[in-house]
């Protein structure tokens, strides 16, 4: 009996490992001397990440990325956050079809989202604009915020508003100093995995970004398609280093809380 | 400070807000940025189109390039679906009977790929897979194969790769079902002399049958109109419909082409989704 499930949990650690291991392999790989990928690697250096810093086009799409999340990350975890505070203290009906519609940016194919953004960036000569890109990638981001503050609002108690506006507070007052204080660990992992959505996007930003705005994930998309530059892997390693940290401060986050 | 309070009350220009309104800023966004936009451009494809719309779908739905693409990515789409179900499900069942300690250790396995760029995990695949990646290196150093196998820009690539980007989503779904079975009901199936095969097969299976159902539609519409993994990793002989749509834009620049084929893609996500909708419990992320 105890045989099958060591036997599951064998699996599950074999299948762990294939899941951390191409994670693991990219980072070992980032720090390789040779043009060539080679694993393990022959000689240990960190000649990519000196290239990957100091390539001017490469920290540019940096900071392009980096801008556009930030503002994606404002307007999604802002209006999200209105919108899940609704869902959970509102009263009215079609709540089930109000989500499913909010959730449609995650479901509907990037690609069909980004060509018709496409189509109607081109005439509106919005193509290459970072706050545009922003505003197209929040559509994608909101599905995401709405997930994490439908479950972290529920986790709060309704009865302290409730004793707010008893004693005479406002609604606004309500909303601005009880509210929104208790829910800041949500509204802060809400804020951090929009970014992530925004900063990893690579589809909508290929259509939209045209030359001036070309963002991390372009770049790294073209340079795969045409010949693989051995400083991928560094740059890959920086992006894996980013969302590893944004985990664990979320997680500091949450445990402080508890 | 109760007068302060007070004179916020009934200070003047008092902003009425009610829960209720608070939803409408974020439906009035997704439908100006979103919706607005795909309606937009399947309007316009056909208004624009000359002669008769209907009859140009009904042509690409009929030309042999569409139907084999159609196929390619309905039958790409299982294949990843069904074996992302096979290692979700044993990854989902440890996670639900583990310590403290082995849990946080799958659930890092899980979260960390989960949330690296989906353009780095395929770029790792890629390291692994090509005819100088690791596997094939390792099995000519072994001595098991003397000329590399085509592990890449092929099916058996675009397969693996898509599995391991859209394994996670797999895991979480069973997972949140997983966690809601009552442990009793197994304990109560084992004291009565049933084997643990026997429980699982007759109460745990049947019971995170929910999970299967959400995880394999919600990974299915992921599959079905996925593009960076079979663009970057597929060969020739490998294009799928979010693929063919990109190729009509940015290569031979056929919006009324391209917008026939999104219309298609689209019209099948959301008769799954309508599915996914329907079995799977919303009321759940309401608290209900």
């Amino acid at each position: 009996m105890f045989n099958q499930i060591r036997l599951v949990n064998f699996i599950s650690a074999i299948l762990c490992v294939v899941l951390i291991a191409p994670i693991l392999i990219v980072v070992v790989m980032s720090f390789g001397a040779s043009s060539y990928m080679i694993f393990p690697p022959d000689s240990l250096s960190t000649r990519w990440y000196e290239e990957f810093f100091s390539s001017p086009e490469w920290m540019s799409s940096l900071a392009s990325s980096f801008l556009i999340a930030l503002l994606a990350s404002m307007i999604a975890t802002t209006l999200g956050f209105l919108g899940a505070y609704s869902l959970v203290r509102g009263k009215y009906g079609n709540k089930k079809l109000i989500i499913s519609f909010c959730l449609l940016p995650l479901i509907v194919p990037t690609i069909i989202t980004a060509v018709a953004l496409y189509f109607a960036s081109v005439p509106l000569e919005l193509v290459g604009s970072k706050i545009w890109i922003a505003v197209c990638h929040a559509a994608l981001a909101i599905p995401v915020v709405l997930l994490i503050l439908l479950s972290s609002l529920q986790g709060i108690d309704v009865s302290v508003e409730r004793a707010a506006e008893g004693m005479g507070a406002s609604k606004l007052y309500t909303f601005t100093r009880i509210v929104i204080p208790m829910a800041a660990p949500g509204i802060m992992s809400a804020a951090f995995f929009s970014f992530l959505t925004s900063f990893d996007e690579l589809i909508v930003s290929l259509f939209l970004a045209g030359l001036e705005s070309e963002t991390l994930p372009v770049r790294i998309w073209n340079s795969l398609i045409m010949n693989m530059e051995p400083v991928i892997a560094s740059i890959s390693t920086v992006l894996i280093l980013i969302t590893i940290s944004l985990l664990l401060i979320e997680l500091m986050v949450r445990k402080l809380r508890a | 400070m109760t007068e302060a309070i007070m004179r916020r009350r009934v200070g003047p220009g008092r902003f009425q807000m009610k829960s209720e309104n608070l939803i409408y800023p974020v439906l009035a966004f997704l439908l100006v940025f979103f919706i607005l936009p795909i309606a937009w451009f399947f309007i316009k494809s056909a208004l624009d189109y000359e002669g008769n719309f209907a009859a140009m779908l009904l042509e690409t739905f009929t030309s042999p390039l569409f139907i084999t693409v159609a196929w390619k990515t309905i039958w790409i789409s299982l294949l990843v679906t069904l074996f992302a179900l096979a290692a979700a499900y044993p990854i989902a069942y440890s996670l639900t009977r583990s310590s403290s300690f082995t849990f946080t250790l799958i659930i890092i396995c899980v979260i960390v790929p989960y949330f690296t760029s989906i353009i780095v995990r395929t770029y790792s695949w890629m390291i692994i897979l090509g005819t100088k990646g690791i596997i094939n290196e390792f099995l000519i150093y072994v001595g098991v194969i003397d000329k590399p196998l085509n592990l890449m820009y092929n099916m058996v690539g675009v397969v693996i790769g898509m599995t391991y980007v859209l394994l996670p989503y797999f895991v979480l779904t069973l997972f949140a079902t997983m966690k809601s079975i009552d442990v009793w009901l197994l304990q109560a199936g084992r004291s009565m002399g049933a084997s643990n095969f026997y429980v699982f097969r007759k109460v745990f299976f049947p019971l995170s049958m929910p999970g299967i159902v959400s995880g394999f539609l919600i990974v299915y519409i992921l599959a079905a109109g996925f593009f960076v993994t079979p663009a970057l990793m597929g060969g020739p002989n490998d294009v799928m419909m979010a693929m063919l749509i990109q190729r009509n834009i940015e290569v031979t620049l056929d919006w009324p082409l391209a917008s026939a084929l999104s219309l298609f893609l689209l019209v099948v996500t959301l008769i799954i989704y309508a599915f996914y909708c329907k079995y799977t419990d919303m009321d759940k992320m309401l608290g209900k």
